[in-house]
């Protein structure tokens, strides 16, 4: 063991000193739940593929209040998730230039969550229509 | 180092190229398609159809959802979606490990990217034996 006890800081929680850094571990956050649904639709799929009887228990399962309870959870994140994801974007893509002008952070996010809305609409419309 | 050894230097030693892109693709790819599709999906699968509530009860029964993945474009859409999401979640949680103080070495990349890779192969495997 070294006798010298240089004095290390802490790096302990240093996220939580800055709402900057707050939001920046939320939105990072979202990724557990991204990784947790899509376990839940992989043990489906699995489920599916193991005849009427095994889906049959995994649908059953899904109506247990602690995953409608989850699932609202993994609602919250998804849908922040969206919202970040289009709010960054202006700085993850390279600039678009419209008419010699550079396209406004605002109207890229505002684009990007008018394409989300549209996809998401778009989305319920064909499961309504291939059930019915 | 003068010009004329550095120039020498650079024929002989062959650069490993980063394998970055490929992971940052997926993430990227993963990420947008959760943005675009993730919030309704988990309202559908999670929450309306359990409660039967808005879509028809038997929206995601046997017959409907055998059919879907015996559908090369359904097949194509549950690959997707679980496969990307897997890797957007594996890529963000690698890189958020440093964040909370874990040390993201070589372990904790095959750990993240491994899981993703068998969850894709489980997927695949699963649509593979639904059969078309």
């Amino acid at each position: 063991m070294n006798k010298r006890r240089p004095y290390v800081r802490s790096m302990d929680g240093w996220w939580r000193k800055n709402p900057f850094f707050v939001e920046y571990m939320i939105h990072e956050g979202t990724a557990l739940f991204v990784a947790a649904y899509a376990g839940i639709l992989l043990n489906g799929l699995v489920h599916l593929s193991q005849g009427e009887a095994a889906w049959n228990v995994w649908l059953l399962g899904l109506k247990s209040s602690w995953y409608i309870g989850f699932h609202v959870l993994t609602l919250i994140a998804l849908g922040y998730h969206t919202y970040t994801w289009f709010k960054i974007m202006p700085r993850t893509m390279p600039p678009v230039v419209v008419g010699g002008q550079r396209l406004s952070a605002w109207a890229i996010t505002g684009s990007g969550l008018a394409v989300a809305a549209a996809a998401m609409a778009a989305l319920l419309g064909l499961v309504w229509g291939m059930a019915r | 180092m003068n010009a004329t050894n550095a120039t020498n230097a650079m024929k002989t030693t062959t650069r490993k190229r980063s394998n970055a892109p490929i992971f940052w693709a997926l993430f990227g790819a993963g990420g947008m398609l959760s943005a675009l599709f993730g919030p309704m999906l988990v309202f559908i699968t999670g929450i309306a159809v359990p409660l039967g509530v808005v879509l028809p009860k038997d929206t995601m029964s046997y017959p409907h959802m055998l059919a879907f993945a015996q559908n090369l474009i359904g097949k194509g859409f549950i690959f997707a979606i679980i496969a990307l999401f897997l890797w957007h979640a594996a890529h963000r949680i690698f890189h958020s490990l440093h964040d909370i103080g874990i040390h993201a070495g070589t372990g904790a990349k095959l750990l993240c990217y491994g899981l993703a890779m068998v969850g894709t192969v489980i997927a695949a495997y699963a649509l593979l034996a639904i059969g078309f």
